[in-house]
């Protein structure tokens, strides 16, 4: 079922801008249009390419935002986990719960 | 004569209907939705939209591009393969989640708190590796406040017994109990490094359910104004099991998604999720139709996204024990281009 509606409906996740769509609109509150055009902004791209995974693979490689690995293309060299989330709360601008905390228990400034 | 088009009913299971009964269903429900909800009845265009994904042959149907939704997932994972985080990973990387969420086998926020310490630990290990928005959920849960599960006398037993008060005044104390109980594990998580919480079938036991949920997000949006909090309801009206019990001047028992919308947002959610049950012996576009009727309002008014449960048994998805995909796919498309959702 949640295969299902991924395909039907949603945005794709990682493989393309659907976690940070998704992102504004838990911790912002934004609707789902005000939450595309803020994130097509930061990212310097359209709104069709928010949901376009070949678009997306380039965008979230330049900007170091994380890519999912597929068999044999992988990204060992590249942010991945909480150091793609740093990334995104950069290119964001929002606050990420586990970045900041990761950043006051590592001893991190800034 | 009309072709007939395989299509479901609310048990999954399969019946066929010509073009004409699809078209018959859709008002029909439509109607229903209209009549218990005092929601305006679909218009014209939006039953003919909905005829052509219902009467369509196609095995998959899909949004246009572009009309993409956020999916927030909740409860991600079978925990029949690897960890509860191997879990997220899965749901993140394999099944296209925007977002996913961490959860327990005993989804309920009372039986969270007693192994909180290794849900915790979950959730941090867990923040590592996953990229997209991560929750945690459960469920208020009211009725596991009550005996025999609980300290307070159980009201579904003092209610057939005409002993009101005393089963109203279970209720309210059951909900301190719950809200305690739900502020506890939010702040918890929150240290943890959740991005959120989801209180999962909210108002299941009616209106002291709701009432101690919405208690609780409010208690939270004040001690962590920038978690995100998710409130999704267990159903389409609000089951007056105490009858008077309110949230900020307005009662809670017998309202529908608008109003659960505006109560949701006054205690400072920031993703509502409505719920509409299937009817089993009713066809798919039937209870599709029903669904996007009583939803409709909230959309115009709604100032936070509106994530629709389209889950087994909830927004027209078939109560079965696997979902069927044509099914499934047409609900999610028909719930997106009528409703005009923010996500799923």
């Amino acid at each position: 079922m949640a295969s299902t509606h991924a395909l039907a409906s949603g945005m794709g996740g990682m493989r393309t801008a659907g976690d940070l769509v998704a992102r504004m609109q838990i911790t912002r509150g934004m609707r789902l249009t005000q939450a595309k055009e803020y994130v097509a902004g930061k990212l310097g791209c359209s709104l069709r390419d928010l949901a376009d995974p070949v678009a997306m693979h380039d965008i979230r490689g330049e900007l170091g935002l994380g890519r999912i690995p597929v068999q044999d293309l992988t990204y060992a060299n590249e942010p991945g986990g909480l150091e793609a989330k740093f990334r995104i709360a950069a290119v964001l601008g929002v606050p990420i719960n586990s970045v900041e905390r990761f950043r006051r228990r590592a001893g991190i400034d800034g | 004569m009309e072709r007939r088009i395989a299509t479901r009913l609310g048990d999954g299971s399969f019946i066929e209907l010509t073009p004409s009964e699809i078209e018959a269903d859709l008002v029909a429900g439509s109607e229903m939705g209209a009549k218990r909800s005092k929601a305006p009845v679909l218009g014209d265009d939006e039953i003919a939209h909905l005829l052509d994904i219902f009467a369509s042959e196609a095995k998959f149907s899909a949004v246009d591009l572009g009309d993409e939704v956020v999916l927030s997932f909740d409860g991600c994972g079978n925990a029949d393969a690897g960890t509860p985080v191997s879990d997220l990973i899965i749901y993140q990387n394999h099944h296209g989640a925007d977002s996913v969420e961490l959860w327990h086998h005993d989804y309920s926020y009372k039986a969270v708190k007693t192994v909180l310490s290794f849900e915790t630990q979950a959730m941090k290990d867990a923040q590592m590796m996953v990229v997209a928005p991560l929750n945690y959920g459960a469920m208020p849960d009211l009725g596991r406040y009550s005996m025999p599960d609980g300290p307070v006398p159980n009201w579904s037993e003092l209610l057939p017994l005409g002993r009101i008060a005393e089963a109203r005044a279970s209720q309210v104390e059951a909900g301190v109990y719950a809200t305690r109980d739900m502020v506890h594990v939010a702040d918890a998580m929150v240290e943890a490094g959740a991005d959120g919480l989801d209180f999962d079938t909210s108002g299941a036991a009616g209106d002291g359910d709701l009432l101690a949920t919405l208690n609780a997000v409010r208690q939270i949006r004040a001690a962590w104004p920038e978690a995100g909090i998710e409130v999704g309801m267990a159903g389409e009206c609000v089951l007056g099991m105490h009858g008077e019990l309110e949230f900020e001047g307005r009662r809670l028992a017998g309202m529908w998604p608008k109003d659960q919308l505006a109560a949701a947002t006054a205690a400072g959610a920031t993703i509502f999720g409505p719920a509409v049950n299937v009817n089993t012996t009713k066809s798919v576009a039937w209870n599709v139709a029903r669904a996007c009727t009583i939803v409709k309002p909230c959309m115009a008014a709604a100032t936070i996204p509106v994530h629709m449960n389209a889950g087994m048994g909830v927004g027209g998805v078939p109560m079965s024990a696997y979902p069927p995909t044509d099914a499934t796919a047409r609900v999610s498309r028909a719930l997106v281009d009528i409703l005009k959702l923010d996500g799923l």
